[in-house]
């Protein structure tokens, strides 16, 4: 009790000094409700809604909410779509949402909205613990974040030509792709373990990604994308924002076009005594304390918080004074309108990013050599492409694939039975890296599903509906969509090498005639005991490659029904058959 | 010189701990408390306990002057199956206040519910409902589906036909499976089992469509326990009739319903198309599963100039049920 006296007793003297108002006669809480804590706030609820519309990109969670609209208003998305198709697909006009706001603020989006900017900028908060002076180092301007420049004019020249890389580093694509293969299904192994610990713990367990999974998801090539993101995240231990500073191809796009925004933050020169503490907390690393680099600024507004002098504000289309100086700024006798000139660098704006213009020319010549170089790869040609690029129904032609999948992983992330998988080098080369190609000795093709179709951003598979899926109705004449075509291998299948009873394959094939056929046989085993073997074929006009007999044939290692990528209806240099409908 | 002292004693003191606890760890014998000792590698190997289900299964008492088999055919689904059940002793004779029920429909596609490859949801529906009335406190639908098992559920209907009747959906997980020994069984002695809704289950109930099947020719409410299976399933087809009979021993349910108001009678167990669906307008409900399949070859599947397929005699040798259904005391009614 005598420890918890002088407590109780200070608390209303406490009180008073909380809600005292400010020296300047504003109330108390404009100390505490700072634009900053308003950018907070603001930061919190888009990255929780982006984990939201992640979550619910599942089949019993999908109402009519727009799964994809992060991806959709992300404005590199629908520009290099629009660079490398000519048309601005679905819901991409969305990128307005961010393009406007940019325009007319500056890089608004990357300080907040953007969850991957928002995860960088919390990991650098909680871990990046230095020094006063070693922080006003960090956040100054560095030669090395031109680097991000030339990430996007290589890509920008490479979706003229036809090859979308964007997504590689595009901020939300890069985060999609790492919740979808890496994330998530950790968080489920974690969720689903501990609600079995905790029995019955059924809240827990709804929290789930990807709930009524009977086995953990699996993806290929999910140990590096997680390597990518704890690397990329990790940076921030080192160079604060590394990634947004340094890589994202989004952030060049938006630094490069808020050489129009209208508002900047604007330094008062005869305010300014150069003391750089606005560089304590700058995100961008936009030299507030000098030119402020339009191009860099987050609009974090942090400097403006840290400024003991109130000498920077955000201002619309402030006019540049460097001229009205009269006097001189090094001897310290320059005045503007009359006002001493404190400050000792006058110069307050750089509109554009700062990059030698021989450095764009390297970087455009470098993205029109990459093209060359990847489409020659063979992955993805006509010709020598792999048996096991087999793309999601719906999906256009490998070239106009291409020109479209954004590698966001969206489709994979819906799939309901884990058999959309991020390709790797072997399926579809370093041009379709962590493109969705099935595996069907993972999952298969459900074949009332379209939900891959829906969530799609950019059209790479395209919306369809059932109709269009199975060929009916109004599509009997074109006929259902071919994935590929099954195969059997005779030397691994049970009947036909091994004496043995099977058909698995004709039991689950879910078209109607069945595309397994069996020839039946009565025969007599070499123990002498007598079996009904009904060894199967396949009829390759009814096959639309679901795979779903290659998911469930018993020989599982290398399953002795097996799809490959031929027969599939989406290119005619794919087909299989002289007979069925080709494409016009 | 004391500081010194009492630091060099310090930390030959944490060496020693350090050196006797790890050789108590690596050294004592098993038995012994904090001992990590695994001389020939047998502790180290995951323990699994494996399950076995009631001696009689979730049978009720035999009640022989009640009819085997109820019949009701119509169109008025909730009807029909009050009818059947009516007829075989009514739902009191099966459920009791405070019972926990599972409900075994067979969701084993994803398939919308006019293309005959699920149990229908009205049926489910009428069927919880029923149960629910006799007092069940838990009412639990449980099945293992060959494809997506959320897809499946949503898209026959079954899902929202649980919930709506007031039943709890249990979707198969990885963990939900333990091993279920099945004495004198040929294939599945062990087997893994969907064990999660048997926990603290009273009464069994399976409800299964009339399907047309590629191997074993029809699937009806025996082969309905397959879905109750985990593990390497697709191995089973290379003794479908053995394994249907195995799964007839496994699970002596409290009654099983054949749910005839669809008939699949070709493309199965798949389907896909309503071609290959016909109506059947009746249900049966019965406390012999081999007596209401084999109504169901004759009189739904229409198949009853073939002989009946291998797992009826097979399961019939074990003495789990009579094939002969004409032979049995059968209730026939004619509902709306």
């Amino acid at each position: 009790m005598s420890l918890l006296l002088p407590t109780l007793q200070s608390l209303p003297k406490k009180t008073a000094a909380v809600v005292a108002p400010n020296r300047d006669g504003t109330p108390w809480y404009a100390r505490r409700l700072r634009i900053t804590t308003i950018r907070i706030l603001t930061q919190g609820f888009f990255f929780a809604l982006f984990l939201f519309l992640l979550w619910v990109t599942w089949l019993s969670r999908l109402g009519g909410y727009p799964a994809s609209l992060f991806l959709e208003m992300d404005p590199l998305v629908g520009f290099a779509t629009a660079l490398s198709t000519h048309t601005v697909y679905r819901w991409l006009w969305r990128g307005i949402f961010i393009l406007v706001p940019t325009l007319l603020l500056g890089r608004v989006f990357c300080n907040w909205v953007c969850p991957y900017g928002t995860l960088h900028q919390f990991v650098g908060w909680l871990f990046n613990i230095a020094t006063n002076h070693d922080r006003l180092k960090r956040n100054r301007y560095r030669p090395l974040f031109q680097v991000k420049y030339f990430v996007l004019v290589v890509f920008l020249v490479m979706a003229l030509f036809g090859s979308l890389q964007i997504g590689l580093l595009d901020p939300i694509c890069l985060l999609v792709r790492t919740v979808t293969v890496a994330v998530a299904p950790a968080v489920d192994l974690g969720l689903i373990d501990l609600s079995q610990r905790l029995d019955p713990a059924p809240f827990l367990s709804s929290l789930v990604f990807k709930p009524g999974t009977k086995d953990p998801r699996v993806f290929a090539g999910a140990w590096f994308v997680g390597l990518v993101i704890v690397g990329l995240v990790g940076a921030n231990l080192f160079i604060p924002r590394f990634f947004c500073r340094v890589l994202c191809p989004l952030g060049a796009f938006l630094g490069w076009l808020s050489r129009f925004a209208l508002y900047r933050i604007d330094r008062d020169l005869t305010k300014c005594t150069d003391c750089n503490l606005c560089l304590h907390g700058c995100e961008g690393a936009a030299d507030p304390q000098a030119a402020l680099r339009k191009s860099e600024c987050f609009v974090c507004f942090n400097c403006i918080d840290d400024c003991p002098e109130d000498a920077l504000s955000f201002k619309l289309s402030p006019p540049s004074l460097a001229n009205q100086i009269l006097g001189s700024v090094k001897a310290g006798t320059a005045t503007l309108f009359g006002r001493p000139v404190i400050s000792k660098v006058y110069r307050t704006e750089l509109k554009t990013p700062d990059v030698p213009r021989r450095r764009f020319i390297f970087a455009g010549v470098a993205g029109a050599l990459a093209y060359p170089f990847l489409r020659l790869s063979k992955a993805v040609n006509k010709r020598g492409f792999s048996d096991k690029a087999i793309r999601p129904p719906g999906s256009v032609a490998e070239p106009e694939f291409l020109e479209r999948c954004i590698k966001c992983d969206q489709c994979i992330n819906v799939c309901p039975t884990n058999v959309l998988q991020p390709s790797t080098l072997k399926q579809a080369g370093l041009e379709g890296l962590w493109t969705p190609v099935m595996d069907f000795s993972v999952g298969f093709c459900q074949l009332n599903c379209t939900l891959c179709s829906e969530v799609c951003p950019t059209g790479a598979i395209q919306k369809i509906d059932l109709d269009r899926k199975l060929g009916l109705n109004g599509y009997k004449n074109v006929g259902p969509i071919r994935l590929g075509t099954a195969f059997f291998n005779q030397g691994r299948c049970l009947p036909w090498a091994m004496q043995t009873p099977c058909v698995v394959c004709e039991e689950v094939c879910p078209v109607t005639p069945k595309a397994i056929g069996t020839y039946d046989e009565e025969f007599t085993r070499w123990d002498g005991k007598k079996v009904t073997l009904n060894k199967p074929y396949m009829r390759p006009e009814l096959c639309i490659g679901c795979g779903i007999c290659q998911r469930e044939c018993p020989v599982v290692d290398d399953a002795a029904v097996y799809v490959t990528a031929v027969g599939e209806t989406r290119s005619n240099d794919r087909t299989l058959l002289l007979t069925g409908p080709k494409l016009s | 010189m004391d500081e010194d002292r009492r630091r060099f004693l310090k930390q030959v003191g944490a060496a020693a701990g350090l050196a006797a606890g790890a050789g108590w760890a690596a050294l004592a014998p098993p038995s012994w408390p904090l001992s990590l000792r695994d001389p020939d590698g047998e502790r180290g190997k995951p323990h699994s306990s494996a399950l076995r289900l009631p001696k009689n299964g979730f049978a009720v008492d035999a009640a022989p002057h009640l009819p085997q088999l109820g019949v009701s055919r119509g169109d008025n689904v909730d009807a029909m199956v009050r009818s059947a059940v009516a007829a075989i002793g009514g739902i009191t004779r099966f459920i009791r206040r405070g019972d926990v029920v599972v409900i075994k429909p067979n969701v084993a596609f994803e398939r919308a519910a006019p293309l005959g490859a699920t149990t229908n949801p009205e049926v489910l529906i009428a069927l919880v409902k029923l149960v629910r009335e006799a007092g069940a406190a838990d009412v639990r639908v449980a099945d293992n589906p060959i494809e997506s098992p959320e897809s499946c559920f949503v898209r026959s209907g079954i899902r929202q036909a649980a919930i709506d009747a007031g039943a709890v959906v249990y979707l198969p997980r990885e963990s939900d499976f333990r091993t279920l020994e099945v004495p004198g069984a040929t294939h599945i002695a062990r087997w893994p089992f969907f064990w999660r809704p048997f926990l603290g289950a009273t009464k069994v109930i399976g409800v299964a469509p009339v399907k047309d099947h590629n191997l074993c020719r029809a699937s009806m409410t025996t082969k309905n326990w397959y879905g109750l299976l985990g593990g390497r399933r697709n191995q089973f087809h290379q003794d479908i009739h053995g394994i249907i009979s195995d799964l007839a021993l496994m699970l002596r349910p409290t009654f099983v319903v054949l749910d005839g108001t669809r008939v699949l009678f070709r493309s199965g167990p798949t389907g896909g198309s309503l071609a290959d669906v016909k109506p059947g307008r009746t249900l049966v409900a019965s406390t012999d599963s081999l007596a209401a399949d084999a109504f169901g070859w004759e009189q739904l599947l229409e198949r009853g100039d073939e002989p009946l397929p291998a797992y009826f005699a097979k399961a019939k040798e074990r003495g789990l049920g009579t094939p002969e259904w004409k032979t049995l005391n059968v209730k026939e009614e004619q509902v709306g």
